[in-house]
């Protein structure tokens, strides 16, 4: 394990650390309202709208077909502009957020469509404005699914982290390419695949324990 | 309270041919239980939803106290809906509140103050007999509790009328006694107008004051229970009759075609019920009879019973005159002239 240079990797933790929480909380601000926008939309649903709910659909869906590294690469200029470099951990979230906001938006339009529609019956029935069962009764009876979509969203980010190490965004990703893989220094690359290991582990088991929080079914 | 006036419903998938209601028209009276009875399909669910509005009909006006519920706007509609609550056969109660939080629920969307909200809750869960149970979740109750949570929330903003959709058919017997016993109280207590729908007969004869029959979206027969329980007009009113009754319950058409002597069906209500009637008028007018079916029950409170004879020998008219004397409906079923 002589290869290994813990403040190295100490830095390359905390670097992946803020990407994920950056490009999350990003994600979620920008995901769940489309993802609710894209269900309310939806036919049958009360604002339905078939023109807005297929564009909003289209673009989801074309965002999701394009290959992470592909996303990386193609959105350099537009990063430039939005945060004034591409690299680092700040040149990493913009295209994370872009990779990751319309997968969590089809996880939240799935949530939701599992609500017991009899619930959203009965808040307008009880007087309830579209605001109001939107917010108070829809949001909340989604709430398990909504934590479990969240999730699955912050896991696939971890190795959209890794994967943007690879354009110079710094991380256990990157580290892992620089020396274990370009270097040959298995070591490190071991000692990063574990570290990202243990993350996707507790962010899966934090996930769970909120989930059972939240649920009352 | 509430008026149909010639209100059909089609909805956009259907085939217009096929609507899911027909040019209905019919009139609920404050303080009455009415119910409405049909099979699945029938058409019921579209009625209910459309005394709030979660429907608007193709034509035709429907009236709710006072209000055409098409012409409201928004806020208008908002403002009927605290004034007419609703019970659901799933109940539809919020997984993620408590039972407290799902009867504050209402009040909360009407904006009403903490203070008040947490008393009236109080209010409501006691009247439900459910005080105990504030703090927990519905997944926690079993149905009947459920319901009478879903009767609290519905009484939260202070309706004048109450709609139930199929509000017990998802209930054991016992239960279903307990929520209609509940629902019954209400109207008498509270004087709440109560539309219940339904696809059970045993319902309708224990709480509704009139029932209208639905049959694929049209109204066959309307009239007070009484009626349209022992005298069934229509078809499927006969058939909703025999399902608690069986085939002999005296319906016409149905006791023994090869039996002899003059076929009649009597129908006692109230303390005739009780009295010794057909032995007397045996005696004295010398005429046998032998019963082929008959059903003693309750329509609420009131007493019935109704029997189908076969009468041989002796005065048949004289005994028919002497029912009627004593205040028995006789009708004629059959086997005349022999
Ligand atoms: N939202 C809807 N869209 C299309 N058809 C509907 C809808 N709701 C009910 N229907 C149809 O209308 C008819 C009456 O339905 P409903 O009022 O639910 O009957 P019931 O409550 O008596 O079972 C049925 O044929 C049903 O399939
Ligand atoms: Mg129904």
């Amino acid at each position: 394990m002589d290869n290994i240079d813990w403040a190295e990797i100490g830095q390359a933790t905390l670097d992946t650390l803020s990407m994920l929480g950056g490009s999350m909380i990003l994600t979620v601000i920008l995901g769940l309202p489309l993802g609710v926008i894209l269900f309310l939309t939806g036919p049958g649903q009360m604002l339905r709208n078939r023109l807005a709910n297929g564009v909003l659909s289209l673009v989801i869906n074309i965002l999701r077909s394009v290959p992470f590294v592909i996303l990386l690469i193609v959105m350099i200029p537009l990063t430039v502009a939005l945060v004034g470099t591409s690299l680092g951990v700040a040149g990493a979230i913009p295209p994370l957020v872009v990779g990751a906001a319309p997968f969590f938006a089809r996880l939240v339009e799935t949530a939701l469509r599992e609500v017991d529609k009899g619930v959203i019956e009965a808040s307008f029935a009880m007087g309830a404005k579209r605001r109001q069962v939107v917010l108070g009764a829809l949001l909340p009876e989604a709430m398990p699914g909504l934590i479990a979509a969240a999730t699955v969203t912050a896991i696939a980010l971890v190795s959209y982290t890794a994967m943007a190490g690879v354009v110079g965004a710094g991380g256990l990703g990157d580290l892992a390419i620089r020396f274990g893989y370009q270097r040959f220094q298995t070591d490190v690359m071991v000692v990063t695949v574990v570290l990202l290991l243990v993350l996707v582990q507790a962010l899966q088991m934090v996930g769970d324990a909120v989930v059972r929080k939240v649920s009352h079914r | 309270m509430i008026t149909f006036e010639d209100v059909s419903k089609t909805y956009g998938g259907q085939a217009s041919g096929r609507a899911a209601l027909a040019g209905v028209s019919l009139s609920v009276a404050p303080g009455e239980v009415f119910g409405v009875i049909g099979a699945s399909g029938a058409g019921k669910s579209t009625l209910i939803r459309l005394i709030n509005g979660l429907e608007t009909p193709s034509s035709g006006k429907v009236i709710v106290d006072g209000d055409d519920v098409a012409a409201l706007g928004v806020e208008g509609l908002r403002s009927l809906r605290r004034r007419v609550g609703m019970i659901f056969q799933h109940f539809n109660l919020l997984s993620s509140k408590t039972v407290a939080g799902n009867v504050a629920f209402p009040l909360k969307l009407a904006g009403r103050p903490d203070a008040e909200v947490r008393a009236r809750t109080a209010e409501l869960l006691a009247r439900v007999g459910l005080s105990d149970f504030a703090g927990k979740y519905p997944a926690q109750l079993s149905g009947g509790q459920k319901q009478r949570v879903g009767v609290a929330r519905a009484l939260a903003t202070g309706p004048k009328v109450l709609l139930c959709d199929e509000a017990t058919s998802a209930l054991d017997p016992e239960t279903t006694e307990q929520i209609l016993e509940l629902v019954s109280g209400l109207n008498r207590e509270l004087g709440l107008t109560i539309v219940l729908i339904t696809h059970e007969m045993d319902v309708v004869r224990r709480v509704c004051d009139r029932v209208a029959v639905l049959e694929a979206g049209r109204v066959v027969e309307t009239g007070p229970v009484e009626q349209v329980f022992l005298h069934p007009a229509s078809a499927t009113a006969r058939r909703f009759v025999m399902e608690v009754e069986g085939p002999l319950g005296g319906v016409p058409g149905e006791a023994g075609a090869s039996v002899d002597g003059r076929l009649v069906r009597l129908t006692f209500r109230g303390e005739a019920t009780y009295r010794p009637i057909l032995g007397a008028v045996a005696r004295e007018t010398g005429v046998d009879y032998s019963i082929l079916g008959g059903r003693i029950h309750r329509l609420r409170e009131t007493p019935y019973g109704q029997l189908t004879l076969s009468l041989t020998g002796g005065d048949v008219e004289a005994a028919i005159a002497r029912f009627q004397a004593d205040g028995v409906r006789v009708d004629l079923v059959g086997g005349a002239g022999r």
